[in-house]
């Protein structure tokens, strides 16, 4: 059945999204954190991670930005083929909404118009913004804030098909140990596997979009998880790359079919501030 | 574990003492830098400017806070990244600088400039910028305002929390942290 919203219903949303996701961490990740302050093993690391577990009460308590690298904009759209969207270009009004929250919640405005000539927009515009179309009539809206420090250690390699999984692994340890301190760790690490290059890195950024506690529901790709993890924080980077046991606190994978002469594995790495939420409208 | 309080001018005394994977919390002054104050300062020296600042034994921030809400020091000011500012090691030890905070790995050039010139690199805790905003005491801008927050600001921070991750004999945390799981 055909439904019609307006874009400033969009806006809306979208400047509150920006400020939780600034502000607020959600209790699944304090949860994360706490477990792992419990399980850390080396004086140092647990310092980190009281620190950084009081940031997150500062900021929330006080409405301090959590980190002052305020991200880029990245915006997921799942738009219903049967919705309508009266009002401003869409894209104008996700713009319009990510200037106004980052101008009124005194956020640090970090993108520039050009890539070599690198002058600064002063809005933090343009978003990223990918568009998915779904059945229904619905709009799904997923919002990350991701800074520059954890996203510029993003890695792909195209595989072999016929490589074992264990190089995948190796792969993602290797990524891990080379960003040491960089991503700010413990890390939120989405893993993209299959399609092709630009699919296997967009699905590694979805990957971290899932809910921190919630597993692939495929129980191959569940283990492989897990399996990832245990590896990762083997490697001794730990909290803020001083050494300890976690360097990671979840991996997420996401898949997508492949040609049969492509393996592509793309890393996104998250750092501990993991500033994200989901509105649907 | 074990925390050291350092007050701020840095002598030699307090930097023999610090060693690779210290806590220390930092009481006094700092100036702030990142890339494009670097860029400005490496500017005015070829072209034979003089820098309106002094550098001598101070201590370099790496840092780009959020802007300050009315009636707020600072926003949110957590460490960027350190090895941006590598290619400039040279020009800030020759200009006197006795230590730098950031985050993350340094070059090897610097390393061995934190040696000779008997220096110190601490890391910050990235991402942690809320809580350190709650240890900047005053900031007011002392060059380049129209860098904006780029801009070198004179910063008075108090038990600012930092760790030793280069010292003054060549040691570094980065390298102790690191080893394969298998």
């Amino acid at each position: 059945m055909k439904r019609t919203i307006h874009t400033d219903q969009i806006k809306t949303a979208i400047e509150e999204l920006i400020r939780s996701a600034s502000f607020i961490t959600p209790p699944e990740v304090k949860d994360i954190f706490a477990d792992m302050r419990e399980n850390e093993t080396l004086p140092l690391a647990s310092e980190t991670l009281n620190i950084l577990i009081e940031n997150i009460d500062i900021a929330e308590k006080e409405n301090i930005p959590l980190c002052q690298d305020c991200g880029s904009a990245i915006l997921f759209l799942e738009i219903g083929q049967e919705l309508e969207i009266t009002g401003d270009y869409l894209y104008d009004a996700v713009n319009s909404a990510v200037a106004d929250a980052y101008r009124n919640f005194y956020l640090r405005k970090s993108i520039v118009a050009d890539p070599l000539r690198r002058v600064n927009t002063g809005t933090n515009t343009p978003a990223f913004i990918h568009t998915d179309i779904v059945p229904g009539n619905g709009l799904t809206i997923d919002l990350m804030l991701k800074g520059g420090g954890s996203e510029n250690m993003s890695a792909l390699r195209m595989f072999r098909p016929t490589e074992s999984v264990e190089k995948i692994i190796d792969f993602i340890e290797d990524t891990v140990i080379a960003a040491g301190p960089n991503p700010c760790p413990p890390l939120f690490l989405g893993v993209g596997i299959g399609g092709t290059a630009d699919t296997a890195m967009l699905n590694a950024k979805k990957a971290l979009l899932k809910n921190p506690s919630e597993h692939h529901p495929d129980p191959y790709y569940r283990d492989l998880e897990i399996k990832i993890l245990e590896r990762v924080n083997k490697t001794g980077v730990g909290p803020m790359g001083f050494g300890g046991t976690n360097s990671a606190a979840v991996v997420h994978i996401k898949t997508a079919p492949a040609h049969i002469a492509s393996l592509p594995v793309a890393l996104n790495l998250n750092c501990h501030s993991l500033r994200k939420g989901r509105t649907v409208i | 574990m074990e925390r050291k309080t350092i007050n701020t001018p840095l002598t030699d005394d307090i930097i023999e003492n610090l060693h690779c994977g210290d806590l220390c919390f930092i009481t006094g002054k700092l100036l702030t830098a990142r890339d494009k104050a670097h860029e400005r300062i490496a500017q005015m020296l070829s072209a034979g400017e003089k820098l309106p600042f002094d550098l001598k034994n101070e201590i370099i921030y790496y840092v780009g806070p959020t802007p300050a809400k009315p009636g707020e020091i600072i926003g949110a000011a957590g460490p960027t990244t350190s090895s941006r500012m590598d290619h400039f090691s040279p020009i800030m030890f020759e200009l006197g600088i006795k230590a730098m905070i950031g985050k993350g790995r340094r070059d090897n050039l610097t390393k061995e400039l934190t040696k000779k010139y008997r220096a110190v690199y601490f890391s910050s805790f990235g991402g942690a910028g809320a809580y350190l905003s709650k240890r900047i005491k005053s900031s007011k801008i002392i060059a380049f305002d129209d860098l904006a927050s780029e801009a070198v600001h004179e910063l008075f921070v108090e038990n600012f929390p930092v760790v030793v991750a280069i010292d003054m004999y060549g040691e570094d945390i980065y390298e102790h942290a690191v080893h394969r799981g298998e």
